[in-house]
């Protein structure tokens, strides 16, 4: 919890030397409080004093780096409340005792499964190797995981294993040997997953660890009760300030759903939405991943910064230099429904993505960002004139008043007006006549 | 100190809505937890999963599994009865997508003659989507509400535009339960709701169904718009928004290029129906977790898995 200026007031010598540049240690300690100035600014405060400020105003949840992925860093349980700050990553699963052809076949999807949308990579970022009894076999298949380049997971309790796994992440750490683990973390630079049977016994585990200095942490949610030790962990951390809670979150859907893809999705889509920060799955088919990995992209976008595409030419149903043009604005949602209606007209149309900074075809219209300059820009910019040999442009229908102005704007075009919805768009295509 | 978590429950519930009538009955709402919180409240209500059927039957195309299980069923009766077989349903949306005037453009006559039988042969409780055309919806579901008074079924839904026709008819004249449909938006939403209850239409007569987006498309203001919903009924006990909502995830998740675009367009993604299936099941249970109190699904195999889910939370 964060501490009020008067807590503050108790920890400082009260002798208003005014080292600090404040006038007095009152004042001093609620501009601490406001975040305004650090409390090491006081030359005379006990270190045990400072030490017990800088761990009151650390951020309620720490962030922690999963082979340069960030996890956690969280602030608010609902992301209109602010944003969400880090987005969850994906693992696939491989067990010791799956065969070779099995794990190859599982690899070669995750790096099959790998494309771009709106301006971000989609992929799953992570391989986790469940170790089983063989040790022998379980370092095979940790060489196998390796070689996919992508961050390395092992879930075992075998702290010599763990150790040489010199793996991004150690699950395995509980009350009964947290002690082996954390050596096997430390020694191995790995961050560490911690479990409990109960979310009290995975609390006490954590505060021994910390105790000892490892503060590189994630909360393993079990099987049994996952969605609400998710929960409860997230609402400790955020709205009861309970450090100890405060470190990003790692659930197997693969072990609660054994064998079930869909489940498995279900479950993935659910934390992506309440609290996962890494979410295991057995395999990431496309099929999987074209649901999930929207559906991240969409609940990590920041509400205040609306997802933008690139400007650009967006060639649709095959398009090509002869096909007539669709203008519209770069907001993310435009661009998904109009360019989802064209290509079930079937009609081959070159989609022209402008930059009306991200905002819809009214709402960029009525600030001024996306006219009849704007488009002749765009097409100066873009160079439209000798890459297209088509002369028709169709406009939104929601600014048919800009057709005169376009007109003059981009002599030799025929300017057409779409209807006022995208879902009309199907019809008006199939119909147009050029 | 050994960790001890919080319960959150609320005072005031979600205000509970029921629909259908005699043995078929099932209750929209009531919950007094965050969604899917079951943990911080007994006896909490299940939210509830619909499936819907068309009256001019699903395109199949690359849907072997669809198709064979509506093989044989002919009618929307006949689709209805098999629909609510599904382990898992709650209840059967009728579909009146041949209504539209850019589709098939059916009379209403022959709508609702095939709601009667559907209605009459269909052993879950009933609810009515139109086809999107206002003119058209009103007109379907003023005959549709006359035809089947003392059904008690619900129509989905009044819109800004026609919901002084659809109030006065649905809801005030022949005592059905009606959803309130706005586009993604709280503001939005709490308007209707005012204006619906200033003609007279009782809360427990109104549903909310707030819209819907597929994952990826813009699900971040469906989620967001829950949320707020949610926070508003249950923190701030807002009774303009305390209303059960009920999300159409369907027609959403079976239209976007993911669930469409067939195999061999798109070899490397792989079979069609697997990717309706995904993208369908994910949306569901990313709206359930939103604060959705109930979803209309489409595939039995999504019907079956967010079923399970449910479960398994519960």
């Amino acid at each position: 919890m964060a501490l009020k200026g008067l807590d503050i007031f108790k920890l400082t010598p009260k002798t208003n030397c005014k080292d600090c540049g404040n006038p007095t240690c009152m004042a001093f300690s609620m501009k601490v409080a406001q975040g305004a100035i650090s409390a090491d600014k006081c030359p005379h405060m006990s270190p045990e004093a400072l030490a017990k400020l800088s761990e009151a105003t650390e951020p309620p949840m720490k962030t922690i780096d999963l082979g340069g992925h960030k996890l956690g860093g969280e602030t608010v349980l609902l992301r209109h409340e602010k944003t969400f700050v880090n987005r969850n990553v994906f693992s696939v699963k491989l067990r010791a005792d799956m065969t070779d052809e099995e794990i190859d076949s599982v690899l070669e999807e995750l790096k099959a499964v790998d494309y771009e949308r709106i301006n971000e990579r989609m992929y799953a970022e992570c391989v986790c190797v469940d170790c089983g009894e063989d040790k022998a076999r379980a370092a095979e298949v940790i060489e196998k995981a390796r070689s996919s380049g992508r961050v390395l997971i092992v879930k075992t309790r075998d702290a010599e294993l763990a150790a040489s796994a010199k793996a991004a992440l150690i699950l395995g750490a509980d009350a009964s040997n947290w002690e082996a683990m954390n050596e096997a973390a430390k020694a191995a630079g790995s961050v560490l997953g911690v479990s409990g049977e109960s979310l009290a016994e995975l609390h006490d585990t954590v505060e021994k660890l910390e105790a000892v200095g490892n503060k590189n942490l994630v909360l393993d949610l079990g099987t049994g009760d996952a969605f609400k030790r998710a929960v409860q962990i997230r609402r400790a951390a955020l709205k009861d300030g309970d450090r100890s809670f405060g470190y990003p979150s790692v659930v197997d859907t693969a072990a609660i759903a054994p064998g079930d893809p869909v489940l498995q999705s279900e479950l993935a889509a659910l934390f992506v939405v309440r609290y996962g920060s890494v979410i295991i799955m057995d395999r990431m088919t496309y099929a999987a991943a074209l649901p999930l990995f929207g559906l991240r992209q969409n609940i990590f976008t920041d509400p205040q910064k609306p997802m933008k595409v690139a400007p650009g030419i967006y060639p649709i149903n095959g398009a090509g230099p002869d096909s007539p043009c669709a203008v519209t604005v770069d907001f993310a949602l435009t661009y998904f429904v109009v360019s989802g209606e064209l290509e079930r007209s079937g009609m081959p149309v070159n989609l022209l993505i402008t930059d009306a900074g991200g905002y819809s075809v009214l709402t960029s219209w009525a600030a001024g960002k996306f006219s009849a300059n704007s488009i002749a820009s765009f097409f100066a910019e873009q160079d439209i004139e000798n890459k297209l040999t088509t002369r028709t442009l169709i406009l939104p229908g929601k600014v048919a008043v800009l057709k005169g102005e376009v007109e003059n704007k981009l002599p030799g075009w025929n300017v057409l007006v779409a209807p006022n919805e995208a879902v009309q768009l199907v019809k008006y295509m199939r119909e147009l006549k050029i | 100190m050994s960790f001890e978590p919080k319960l959150r429950a609320y005072t005031a519930p979600v205000f509970t809505v029921e629909v259908g009538s005699g043995e078929r009955k099932m209750t929209l709402g009531g919950e007094s937890v965050q969604p899917l919180c079951f943990f911080d409240k007994p006896d909490q209500p299940a939210p509830l999963i619909g499936v819907e059927v068309s009256d001019i039957g699903f395109e199949t195309e690359g849907l072997p599994e669809l198709a064979a299980f509506y093989a044989g069923a002919d009618t929307l009766a006949a689709r209805a009865v098999k629909a609510a077989s599904l382990p898992g349903a709650s209840f059967v949306c009728l579909h009146f997508e041949g209504a539209d005037p850019a589709a098939t453009n059916k009379s209403v006559e022959d709508c609702v003659a095939e709601a009667k039988e559907a209605v009459a042969a269909c052993p879950l409780p009933v609810v009515i989507a139109g086809c999107k055309n206002i003119e058209k919806d009103t007109a379907l579901f003023t005959a549709l509400a006359e035809a089947l008074t003392g059904e008690n079924l619900l129509f989905l839904s009044a819109r800004e535009e026609d919901y002084k026709a659809m109030g006065a008819a649905v809801a005030l004249a022949y005592g059905h339960k009606l959803g309130a449909e706005s586009a993604v938006d709280i503001n939005l939403a709490k308007q209707l709701n005012v204006v619906l209850t200033q003609l007279g239409v009782a809360s427990s007569s109104i549903v909310m169904n707030l819209g819907a987006a597929a994952a990826g498309y813009g699900f971040e203001y469906v989620a967001s718009t829950l949320d707020r919903v949610r926070s508003a009924a249950l923190e701030q006990q807002d009774g303009m928004l305390r209303m059960p909502v009920v999300t159409i995830v369907s027609a959403e998740a079976w239209s976007v290029k993911e669930a469409l675009v067939s195999e061999d367009d798109m070899p490397e993604w792989g079979p069609r129906e697997e990717r309706g299936i995904q993208m369908e099941a994910v949306t569901a249970a990313a709206c359930l977790a939103s604060g959705s109190d109930a979803v209309i699904l489409r595939h039995p195999v999504s019907v079956e898995k967010t079923a399970a889910l449910i479960a398994a939370l519960m």
